[in-house]
């Protein structure tokens, strides 16, 4: 059976970490980082990458839309 | 499962969602978390997808929103304080093929402009107006607005709004929704994922309903103002879903008959 996977690309230096969408996520991937951006504001990264499946929640509420979202279907029983 | 790692994903075909380009890439000047970053990035989704770029005016407003051009890639004009649907008007009359919409706050729409909205409502122009409504005047420090709810702590009214001595708050979506010039009258909001994408159908509608020169579109979003509020970003969509939406509840308000 074919699963989806999902990751997000934070643009760092645009995001302002206003955590809209750490609480948007449903699968709990994204928190903030302890480093800040040049403007001094801890920006979104994720933090567990393995239940990201592409829902596009945190890109549609981010206001500054930093984020990127990229989606993929793999099969279970892929070979890398 | 097979271990996949983040570098197969993120490849250019399996893009799922990406900024629109109608957004420029200057970085807002919005406060972290502000509706209005939000209501402007789902207004240039809307054009984009209608694919108007060339055809689209906007009218930005005085407030926190007034460099609105410099954000959305479409031609734009800064009106007189209030003056937005008069400025759509001439625009609308002078163009009547292109795509005029007004971008207005609270401080703009509901209390320097009020005439100026209720006329252009009245007489039925055939514009879009974007109405964000976050109970404050948040580009001058956070005073007591037309919307503020009873109670409110602002600036102006640091033991609350006393409707006694300061008035009731206002809801301009339902006052306009009563005039026979609008044909289209809706409160949406944008602090959760998913009335992110029912505003943006809205917005989408309102826009739509230019092409049949009905009249009047009217787009309320109710937004947070972080700022104003002086409340961090999640705690004040907290506040806004606890405070904000009994007062104002979601929906549309005036549908066109079918």
């Amino acid at each position: 059976m074919a699963k989806v996977k999902g990751a997000i690309v934070v643009d760092t230096e645009r995001c302002k970490g206003c955590e809209l969408c750490v609480i948007s996520c449903p699968t709990h991937v994204i928190a903030m980082s302890q480093k800040v951006n040049i403007k001094g504001y801890h920006y979104a990264y994720m933090e567990n990458p393995d239940a990201c499946n592409g829902c596009t929640n945190c890109a549609v509420v981010c206001p500054d839309g930093v984020i990127t979202v990229y989606r993929m279907k793999v099969e279970e029983k892929t070979e890398v | 499962m097979a271990d996949i790692d983040i570098k197969d994903i993120v490849k250019k075909e399996n893009i799922v969602y990406k900024k629109t380009s109608v957004l420029t890439d200057n970085v807002m000047h919005y406060c972290p978390g502000c509706g209005h970053s939000t209501t402007h990035r789902i207004i240039a989704e809307v054009i984009e997808e209608m694919g108007i770029q060339d055809k689209t005016i906007g009218i930005a407003p005085v407030g926190c929103s007034v460099f609105m051009y410099d954000y959305i890639d479409v031609d734009t004009q800064e009106a007189a304080h209030g003056r937005a649907p008069a400025l759509a008007t001439a625009i609308k009359r002078l163009l009547p093929d292109r795509f005029v919409f007004t971008y207005q706050g609270d401080g703009d729409l509901a209390a320097i402009g009020t005439a100026e909205t209720i006329h252009a409502c009245n007489r039925g122009e055939n514009i879009t107006m974007i109405f964000i409504n976050n109970g404050i005047y948040g580009m001058t420090g956070g005073q007591m607005a037309p919307t503020s709810l009873e109670g409110m702590h602002t600036s102006t009214t640091p033991y609350g709004r006393d409707p006694g001595l300061m008035g009731h708050p206002i809801k301009m979506t339902e006052l306009v929704a009563q005039l026979p010039g609008t044909y289209y009258v809706t409160r949406q909001a944008v602090h959760t994922p998913n009335l992110v994408r029912k505003t943006k159908k809205a917005i989408r509608k309102a826009f739509e309903y230019q092409k049949l020169n009905k009249g009047v579109s009217f787009v309320e979003v109710v937004s947070n103002c972080n700022s104003g509020w002086k409340m961090p970003p999640v705690q004040a969509v907290k506040w806004l879903d606890e405070n904000m939406l009994p007062f104002y509840p979601l929906g549309d308000i005036k549908v066109p008959e079918k």
